[in-house]
């Protein structure tokens, strides 16, 4: 029988199935950090039951680290406890972790990729619904919450109910200045917030096809913006370039013996998805949300559509927005490149290539933040903090940071904030804050005008 | 955990649709690393101003609402996959939600706490919205057995859906843990034969 992608990775994996319930299917890889972890650790030192496999957990601080003066101790106590509990918790049971000022210390879906530990094929998960991230690879990906996270520490598996197959397809070429982001954007504004939930989403045609890795990472992260559990995209070359020699790729004759296996993982020719929608790459443009759900975005020369519900008007009123207007020359006083989304080198390339003999506004705060050390390093060595800092821009060190505002960096009360993070929820960088998420371009060109304007008058 | 059979209480209506899990529980008070006390803080920017000052208008500080059940808008539970937005909702009080549709992860969260997300059709919602809102002294029941949530009172009710193993679970108040242990030779099988 033809089988999807998914269908292949689950299927290897399913140890048990309970009649009439659940799967018990098998994990590859664990990864935590501090935030969601804490409490299934204690859960299974009250129940002494000890961590099944710890080789197979790596863990990180991102979450809720200060993203300056990462050298000196921790101000906030509640945060310090937190990340020292993470530290105890894996010394405790041999598990790696690349803590605060580790070189490979970064936001656990920026740096798991980035040292080879997400590969094709695999089963991972995380305490984080942003796991769908690895999905670019070819493997099987999802966020879990911490219950779940005490489960795969206590037995190395999970009990799930197979979800559904949807199989997204956009084909065409991307016209100049759209980015991964603005398609994923796209995608969940025409399908919206809920269209995926108890799918795993393939994403399919040649749009995918031509992206680098890191752009098909931006557009797996934004499954779970659409409700899908995860997002995937058939591994190939490109697949198997950004992997070999990394930290943990396995190397040599090991190597050729796995891209022959991740050879076969591609859905089947006629394989049947139980729902599909296909787009055409034309229609898509540069993006920007106007409102408090990942769903209500608009193309950056569109306005924002009138519709006479109250959790709509609700939202716009939290936004300051009106109904039928357009977001162009809207004043903005912060800009936020970072988050699991959009903060791998790429990003910070494209943002730079902008910025490059421009300055910032005066009226702009702009936070740069990587996504871990090994992108840091790389801003240094590539030369583009210099061009950062000359354009007035502050870069900053890494972790989760304005995403969600667990730490320090939080956006005033009132003030827009054009973000590439991947939720504009009432409040989520910040109290009162308003986010406008966009491409790590848009949110560039904003901070050196000061306002939104068109990017595609922008473009040489 | 804590089982769940049947319950009879008042229910407190959000008539607000996509209610996210920063809702729930804002980020800022996932510094914890411990269950308690997550439901002093559930839908704090919307219980209280920034000033701490509560805001009245809000359903959960209006005094004519009470009860362990919350009804909610459509697609509850959207977003993060924190589970403290379960403990938060568990700390408040509440032993259901009900809505017309629930995101996966915090199904999932809610199921593992003994908080049973209910779902129900549209109109059932909004048949069960306005009743509560008009009438707040409304007795609810929810039957975990039968899977029938009923309003006595105007005689209305609905069956719902749940997954026959999580409802043994709930019943019973066991957990996933238990049972994945009892599988440990399976799992320890399966490793070896894929190695």
């Amino acid at each position: 029988m033809s089988k999807t992608l998914f269908d292949k990775i689950w299927d290897q994996h399913v140890v048990d199935t309970i009649k009439e319930g659940p799967q018990v299917l098998y994990i590859d890889k664990h990864l935590i950090h501090e935030v969601t972890s804490p409490q299934a650790f204690n859960e299974l030192k009250e129940r002494s039951i000890p961590i099944f496999r710890p080789n197979q957990i790596v863990a990180t601080a991102d979450h809720n680290t200060p993203t300056i003066n990462q050298h000196l101790p921790i101000k906030d106590k509640l945060s310090k406890n937190q990340l020292e509990q993470l530290s105890k918790n894996c010394f405790d049971n041999n598990i790696t972790l690349y803590e605060l000022g580790h070189k490979y210390n970064g936001i656990v879906h920026v740096m798991a990729p980035e040292l080879g530990i997400t590969q094709p094929g695999l089963t991972m998960v995380c305490g984080d619904s942003h796991t769908s991230t690895h999905g670019a690879f070819g493997a099987i990906a999802f966020g879990i919450g911490t219950s779940q996270v005490a489960q795969v520490f206590a037995s190395q598996c999970l009990l799930l109910k197979k979800p559904k197959s949807l199989r997204v397809t956009v084909n065409g070429k991307l016209k100049k200045g759209v980015l991964p982001k603005d398609v994923i954007l796209y995608i969940i504004s025409k399908l919206g917030t809920n269209s995926g939930t108890g799918y795993f989403c393939e994403y399919a045609g040649n749009v995918f096809e031509d992206m680098s890795m890191e752009g098909r990472m931006t557009v797996c992260n934004m499954s779970i913006e659409m409700g899908a559990r995860g997002g995937m995209i058939a591994p190939d070359e490109t697949t198997f370039n950004y992997i070999k020699d990394r930290q943990f790729a396995p190397k040599g004759t090991d190597f050729d013996k796995k891209v022959s296996y991740w050879k076969t993982l591609p859905s089947d020719i006629d394989a049947v998805f139980d729902q599909e929608y296909i787009f055409d790459a034309d229609d898509i443009g540069p993006m920007v949300t106007y409102g408090t759900n990942p769903g209500m975005g608009i193309k950056i020369t569109e306005t924002i559509p009138k519709e006479n519900n109250s959790s709509f008007k609700k939202s716009l009123e939290y936004m300051n927005f009106e109904a039928g207007s357009s977001l162009i020359d809207q004043r903005i006083n912060y800009v936020f490149i970072g988050s699991c989304t959009n903060s791998r080198i790429e990003d910070f390339r494209v943002a730079a290539n902008f910025i490059k003999g421009k300055q910032k506004a005066d009226n702009v705060t702009a936070w740069l933040v990587p996504g871990s050390k090994q992108v840091e390093t790389q801003i240094i060595e590539e030369g583009l903090k210099e061009i950062f800092e000359n354009a007035g821009f502050e870069l900053r060190q890494p972790g989760c940071s304005a995403c969600l505002a667990m730490n320090d960096d939080k956006i005033p009360k009132g003030e827009y904030c054009v973000s590439t993070s991947n939720r504009n929820f009432e409040g989520r960088q910040g109290q009162g804050s308003r986010t406008i998420l966009a491409s790590p371009l848009v949110a560039a060109a904003t901070a050196v005008e000061g306002k939104i304007i068109d990017i595609t008058k922008h473009l040489n | 955990m804590e089982k769940f059979i049947k319950i009879i209480s008042k229910a407190i209506p959000l008539a607000i649709e996509n209610v996210d899990t920063d809702q729930i529980i804002p980020a800022r008070f996932l510094k914890a690393t411990d269950k308690k006390g997550f439901g002093d803080n559930v839908f704090r920017d919307w219980r209280f101003d920034k000033n701490g000052n509560t805001n009245l208008e809000f359903s959960l500080n209006n005094d004519l609402y009470s009860g362990s059940i919350l009804i909610a808008g459509d697609n509850f539970g959207c977003g993060s996959s924190r589970e403290h937005a379960a403990w938060a909702l568990v700390g408040y009080g509440f032993k259901v939600i009900v809505s017309s549709f629930f995101a996966d992860i915090f199904k999932g969260n809610a199921l593992n706490n003994g908080l049973l997300p209910l779902q129900v059709s549209p109109s059932f919602l909004a048949v069960l919205m306005k009743t509560v809102k008009e009438k707040p002294e409304t007795k609810i029941e929810v039957d975990l057995e039968n899977q029938t949530i009923s309003l006595s009172d105007i005689n209305v009710s609905e069956t719902f859906e749940i997954d026959a193993y999580k409802k043994t679970c709930m019943i019973n108040g066991y957990d996933d843990i238990d049972y994945l242990l009892s599988k440990k030779e399976m799992i320890e099988a399966f490793e070896s034969l894929r190695n």
